[in-house]
């Protein structure tokens, strides 16, 4: 199995090298999700994160199997 | 269905018609509604277009999550949330948000609260198109 990465808008392409996704293993928290996906990029202070499409905060637990997703926040309206 | 998103232009006063035929004749005493509309200037700059990205999956989950809270707190007879992804240009409806209630004051109050906690929770995304042709992403919402 796999934890599936994806980043939106801005995100997505100030990161077009980070990777869709990771193997879960040593992976506890988002914040390890974000780290390995992009490979040790600082996660920068405004980024929000879900967790199979639910808001979490960065360090939150993850699975194997789950869906993370990083992006900026939120402007829609 | 309460929560829509739209690929394409839409007019929101069928899409609130349309809804609205739908519930129970007579019970209705109050319907309250908001169009948010893509404006040709931002921050200082011509804007000319617009794209909307969403999260396909998460954007509805967390509109319904948001029609669900009014309801709990409201006495609503039915809302409804229509909202843009894709390509718009100004003058184009991006979202509606609409309440239906038997008396006013849940109707007024369910209406705005629809569209303040969508403006801070949905996943959506808008990256503008300037007058001179670069484009930036919107960084943080109007205050209102």
């Amino acid at each position: 199995m796999a934890i599936k990465v994806k980043f939106f808008a801005s995100l997505r392409e100030q990161l077009p090298r980070a990777v869709d996704a990771v193997e879960p293993d040593g992976l506890e928290i988002i914040a390890d999700v974000w780290a390995r996906a992009t490979d040790g990029q600082r996660m920068p202070e405004h980024v929000l994160c879900s967790v199979n499409l639910e808001h979490r905060s960065a360090n939150d637990p993850v699975a194997d199997g789950d869906e993370v997703a990083f992006f900026p926040p939120v402007t829609g309206g | 269905m309460s929560v829509v998103i739209r690929h394409a232009a839409f007019d929101p006063h069928a899409e609130e018609r349309a809804f609205a035929a739908k519930l129970p004749v007579g019970s209705v005493g109050a319907q309250a509604s908001f169009v948010g509309t893509m404006r040709d200037h931002n921050e200082g700059d011509g804007v000319q277009a617009m794209t909307l990205e969403h999260y396909p999956g998460m954007t509805e989950r967390e509109l319904d999550a948001i029609v669900a809270e009014a309801r709990e707190r409201w006495d609503l007879i039915d809302v409804l949330v229509v909202h843009r992804v894709g390509d718009i240009l100004p003058g184009e409806p991006i979202v509606l948000t609409a309440a239906w209630s038997r008396h006013r004051a849940a109707a007024f109050d369910a209406c705005r609260f629809l569209m303040e906690a969508l403006k801070s929770r949905a996943p959506f995304w808008k990256k503008e198109t300037l007058a001179d042709g670069s484009s930036r992403w919107v960084e943080k919402n109007t205050p209102g």
